[in-house]
């Protein structure tokens, strides 16, 4: 197992590094259109062929990892942050702060977090630039993407805040931020971590659902999302097995993210 | 005792959808164009005329009024008339729930039948090949977008409903060969190995009911997951379900349809999450 999360490790820090160097590995520019090679099949020229286009399929795969990889943790960063301070608020306030904070979380589980994201995404403008889509779509993920981690976060402040440990150190006249800061927050670090680790590839397979229905990072810009919706003709899959190549990376890096997930018991 | 239960599950569902509503007339309340009306748009109204109009959503913008007159109508079942489709909210809620409901139904009957499937003989004959063979195709499909099986199914001509199927029996999977793995070596089914019962005693009586409220649990959360994958699939493979109805209404901006379906996904899964708490309380108590 542990030889199996050393190469999932190695992979994901290799497809990392390429798609962080996007700008030298990739033979053209992601926006780059070759009219008189429209749907060219793999060549030495274009490794992945070209798009309807006439865009070269590798360097938009290149870039568009850089920005699903950069990207999702940044949403999963903003998720756990706002699940520590709502969660850890709950749990270490409790009474009826905890009961409302429950309420809100319950209710944000209770709608499937692709429906909250139409939700938010209705209310925004449609003909965004590229650039504010790409960062509405992964803003939007971590605003309505908190609920799970926070009932997990909160749960463990519960339980640290009725700890011997706690007790101790309230006893010892150690309170308030001190307290939080000092005595809860290093026990609730594994559980924060490992939310924000689920996070992250849930994120990555949101948009590229997004992405499949038009919803996600708009184009020319690249993302998984985006270079998916070739898949959606099934004759160019056919002629072009090469279209799968989007799918294929993605695959991975959600497989070596799950590979790299940590114990069980700080997941659930 | 009992009573007390469901009347909390029942509070806890009246105030979740109250929440849902208002949050849904928040949206409507600040989202982009309200209080337009393509009345005053005509150019044969005079400058009376638009201002009697005017003055007709001057209620709406006292916002305690406004909240108040939003969930009366809700309550009434009356959620307004769609923008986009022009047509009430309420019959199309009604008219394409069903599609929706067939295509989660299949996905969820399937995905735990096949997660079921897989994880009873891994636990059963724990053959070390089935276990590594079923948890990499677990694995694969957890890290496969819904849409993407979905896609794969249409074009293939298979049953797209299965894609759901094979979004959740991963889950499914995953979470029942640990649990029952788990249940295998409690002190109490220990003991009735070693008095002698028969496997299939041993997992009918001491296994199933140790096992059955966690896994009661999953199958409310199940709902909640297969309706997010519902919405690509119904999208890229056409179905006229609710799904479909979200994502046409967020293109369009159609707040009055986005509330509507608000409203009824959250009424929808507390009732489930409910049923569900209900079902494992049951579990418990006969288990005690």
């Amino acid at each position: 197992m542990k030889r199996a999360r050393n190469i999932a490790a190695g992979v994901l820090i290799l497809i990392f590094a390429a798609s962080l160097l996007a700008g030298f590995v990739a033979p053209a520019p992601y926006a780059a259109q070759f009219r008189d090679l429209v749907s060219a099949p793999a060549s030495r020229r274009f490794w992945l062929g070209t798009d309807e286009l006439g865009r070269d399929r590798w360097s938009r795969l290149l870039y568009g990892t850089r920005i699903s990889l950069l990207l999702a943790p940044a949403a999963a960063m903003l998720a756990t942050f706002l699940a520590v301070v709502i969660g850890g608020v709950a749990g270490y306030a409790g009474g009826w702060c905890d009961r409302v904070i429950r309420r809100v979380i319950d209710l944000f589980l209770s709608l499937p977090w692709l429906f909250l994201f139409l939700i938010v995404r209705s209310l925004l403008p449609l003909d965004a630039t590229p650039l504010t889509s790409v960062i509405v779509t992964f803003t939007i993920m971590g605003l309505v993407g908190w609920a799970p981690a926070a009932r997990i976060i909160r749960a463990g402040a519960q339980s640290l805040r009725n700890s011997d440990l706690v007790l101790h150190a309230r006893a010892c006249g150690c309170h308030g931020l001190r307290l939080v800061l000092v005595h809860i927050a290093p026990g609730l670090k594994p559980v924060i971590f490992a939310q924000f680790w689920i996070a992250i590839p849930t994120f990555i397979l949101g948009e590229a659902s997004l992405g499949l229905i038009g919803l996600g990072v708009a184009e020319p810009l690249p993302s998984w999302g985006n270079l998916l919706r070739e898949l959606a003709n099934p004759q160019s899959v056919m002629s072009n097995p090469w279209i799968l190549a989007p799918l294929a990376v993605l695959v991975i890096v959600v497989s070596c993210f799950q590979l790299l997930l940590p114990e069980r018991e700080f997941v659930s | 005792m009992r009573i007390r239960h469901i009347a909390r599950h029942l509070g806890a569902f009246l105030l979740t959808t109250l929440i849902a509503g208002l949050l849904g007339a928040t949206l409507v309340r600040f989202g982009p164009g309200f209080e337009t009306d393509e009345q005053q748009l005509d150019p044969r109204l005079n400058i009376q005329s638009l201002q009697a109009l005017r003055e007709s959503h001057a209620s709406e913008r006292r916002l305690p009024a406004f909240y108040a007159h939003y969930l009366v109508r809700m309550a009434t079942g009356d959620f307004g008339v769609s923008r986009s489709l022009d047509r009430p909210v309420g019959e199309l809620l009604s008219e394409r729930a069903p599609v929706t409901l067939r295509l989660m139904g299949a996905g969820i009957a399937g995905g735990w039948l096949l997660g079921l499937a897989l994880a009873l003989p891994a636990v059963w004959f724990r053959a070390p090949l089935f276990d590594l063979a079923s948890t990499a195709l677990s694995g694969v499909f957890l890290c496969v977008p819904s849409a993407v099986l979905a896609l794969v199914l249409f074009f293939a001509n298979g049953p797209v409903r299965f894609a759901i199927a094979l979004l959740i029996f991963p889950k499914v999977f995953r979470y029942a060969r640990n649990l029952l793995a788990n249940a295998y070596t409690q002190p109490h089914v220990l003991a009735a190995r070693a008095r002698g019962l028969s496997a299939r005693s041993v997992f009918l009586r001491h296994v199933a009911p140790w096992a059955a409220p966690q896994l009661l649990a999953l199958a409310g959360v199940s709902l909640g997951v297969a309706f997010g994958a519902a919405i690509p699939i119904e999208v890229l493979c056409d179905f006229p379900g609710l799904g479909q109805l979200a994502w046409k209404a967020a293109l369009a901006r159609d707040l009055p349809v986005l509330v509507g379906l608000t409203i009824l996904i959250a009424a929808f899964t507390q009732l489930t999450n409910a049923a569900s708490d209900l079902a494992i309380a049951a579990c418990t108590r006969e288990q005690a």
